[in-house]
């Protein structure tokens, strides 16, 4: 089996070079940018767009898709060495549907309020392609920490999109910042809601759906001009050294 | 010496530049029209769009490192704030104009590629944004028509308290937003008729809504239009195509539909003469970026238009249409454009399915 190979080529190497953090640097900066859900992999968008019209819609399927990520990442790792690779995605897709539901009823029961806001999107989260990817093409191949650390950042990344989104959103939408806090954090925390500009008009058009596709477009529109500028800073500076490593040689 | 010069060797007397600046002048009489039955909004509204558009081309065009003075010497900005001044409603505050422009410009025409890359009418894009984000603004700031001035007790406003209003929304004392603002002809028409609150003779006896032949204030704007459309197809700025097959399309649903329920459905030349039909018709729908080129495309982009204008007016959501309707058959367009390509001179018609007439 080709999975058990890979996974015990890369013990091997872990103990024998690598540290802890060298170990799990990557896998976070991988989750949080450069592999990033939404940003490098465009996945998962149907949730992202639907549900990001507030901050604490965004916060709360964010929590809820980070929890789901990393319950299934770690089940997938645990069973990766009994499951055969014939029926491997049936099993991946059996644990993430029961991961989705134990969190669907944990949100219906403590947090109605928020349950009836973000309603079908949360068993929606199952569709997520970002979950079964990550199942698939990292928890299945490694150890059982890699595996929860990969599914706690992936799913951070995703959230945090999510909540840039809805934070631009919600501020030109109506004007404010988490508006509603208290669904999801309870009566005491109805300060946290924020006035960005008060006797706003509000602009609809951020708040309905096509005010999603046209932020996405301007955040990754962004993230792209950032990583251009980066590569091309990095170009040159590398241009420049061989360039004195040539000066100095002659 | 000679110099050496490449085909095309005679050059057109009409560049882009020219066309653009000839038809915003065509549209000068319906301006003035407006101007007269809406008061001093509308040529504030034009002037604020102008400045606008100009910044915000000038700023992106540098941005994106593009030639700034060929792209403004070009006059599509112009064009194109001139169509949204006049679109928006008369009482319309500076920051709608303002939202409107920077989608228009921004959004719609630089983001796309800028001129001749922009699949979507920009200022159809802004209007739509602007209608869908601000309904109240877009719905109910259109001034009390001249004509009906004496006939519902209505306020006017001077240039200066014009400029005031919408700078900085601050009306004279003694004057209200209800006495200022009257329904258009169109929302009057659909809001009774939908909720059965009254027939169409009922309302013209009311004689708020119906003026000589179209909507009231709105069909001697409409026939400015026409006047400068029928000027623009006589000097050859645009082909027939388009205005006549949208006319004609929405002449030909509302005099169908107006014959079965008299009650409930006005006469073919109120929809003709009431809205935005001949500023959509003539100026907008023709826009030579985003409409049909082949010549059966335009026939059936036009009639599109027409088509999508009675349906929404009708039975959608809206008063008015044509924003909804150009933005719709832009979409078209590729796809009108693909199915239509005529017979090259000297080929043989292709016998397939889709070049049967």
């Amino acid at each position: 089996m080709a999975n058990t190979e890979t996974q015990t080529d890369t013990q091997i190497e872990d103990e024998s070079k690598l540290s802890l953090i060298e170990e799990y640097a990557p896998i976070a900066k991988d989750g949080l940018w450069t592999n990033n859900a939404v940003f490098a992999q465009m996945l998962g968008l149907c949730p992202l767009l639907a549900v990001s019209n507030s901050v604490v819609n965004a916060l709360g399927l964010g929590i809820a898709t980070i929890m789901v990520m990393i319950l299934s990442n770690v089940s997938v790792s645990l069973i990766r060495n009994i499951v055969r690779p014939e029926i491997r995605l049936p099993v991946f897709v059996v644990i993430i549907a029961s991961a989705v539901t134990t969190i669907e009823l944990i949100i219906h029961a403590w947090f109605h309020e928020l349950y009836l806001v973000l309603g079908i999107f949360i068993p929606l989260i199952v569709t997520n392609c970002a979950i079964i990817a990550r199942a698939e093409a990292f928890a299945s191949k490694n150890t059982l920490g890699k595996s929860f650390f990969d599914g706690l950042m992936m799913g951070l990344g995703f959230a945090l999109v999510l909540v840039t989104l809805g934070a631009f959103r919600e501020v030109i939408g109506i004007g404010t910042l988490f508006a509603n806090a208290h669904i999801m954090f309870g009566e005491g925390m109805q300060w946290l809601t924020i006035e960005v500009f008060s006797d706003y008009d509000g602009f609809l058009l951020a708040i309905l759906p096509p005010g999603a596709f046209i932020g996405l477009a301007f955040l990754l529109a962004a993230r792209n001009l950032f990583e251009k500028k980066r590569k091309d800073k990095e170009k040159q500076k590398k241009q420049q050294e061989k360039l004195t490593l040539e000066a100095s040689a002659v | 010496m000679f110099l050496a010069q490449s085909s095309p060797y005679l050059k057109p007397d009409l560049n882009v530049s020219k066309m653009m600046r000839v038809v915003t002048l065509l549209m000068v009489p319906g301006i003035l029209t407006a101007t007269y039955v809406f008061g001093y909004g509308v040529l504030v509204n034009i002037l604020l769009a102008i400045v606008f558009a100009l910044s915000f081309e000038a700023i992106i065009l540098y941005l994106r490192k593009r030639p700034v003075r060929v792209y403004i010497n070009d006059n599509s900005a112009l064009l194109t704030a001139v169509i949204i001044g006049v679109a928006l409603p008369p009482l319309a505050p500076w920051w709608l104009t303002f939202v409107g422009v920077f989608f228009a410009i921004v959004v719609a025409k630089q983001l796309y590629g800028g001129i001749g890359y922009n699949t979507f009418n920009p200022a159809m894009v802004a209007y739509a944004i602007l209608l869908v984000s601000f309904p109240a603004q877009m719905t109910t700031y259109w001034q009390t028509p001249v004509m009906l001035l004496s006939h519902v007790d209505g306020q006017t406003l001077s240039l200066l308290e014009t400029v005031q209003f919408q700078l900085f929304s601050q009306l004279p004392a003694n004057v209200t937003m209800d006495a200022l603002t009257f329904a258009s002809p169109l929302s009057i028409v659909r809001t009774s008729v939908l909720s059965g609150a009254a027939t169409i003779g009922e309302i013209d006896a009311q004689g708020n809504a119906f003026g000589v032949f179209g909507g009231i204030g709105t069909e001697w704007v409409n026939l400015a239009f026409l006047a400068g459309g029928l000027f623009m197809l006589r000097k050859g700025l645009i082909s027939w195509h388009i205005p006549i097959s949208l006319l004609a399309m929405l002449g030909f649903l509302s005099l169908l539909f107006g014959s079965f329920e008299l009650d409930s459905n006005p006469s073919p030349l109120f929809h003709l003469f009431s809205g935005a039909t001949m500023l959509g018709a003539f100026f907008i729908a023709t826009d030579p970026v985003t409409a049909a080129t082949t010549p059966r495309g335009r026939i059936f982009y036009g009639a599109g238009i027409g088509a999508l204008i009675y349906i929404i007016r009708t039975w959608g959501g809206y008063p008015d249409a044509i924003a909804f309707s150009v933005l719709l058959m832009n979409m078209c367009v590729p796809l009108l454009d693909y199915y239509t390509q005529p017979r090259v001179y000297g080929h043989k018609a292709d016998n397939d399915d889709q070049e049967q007439p």
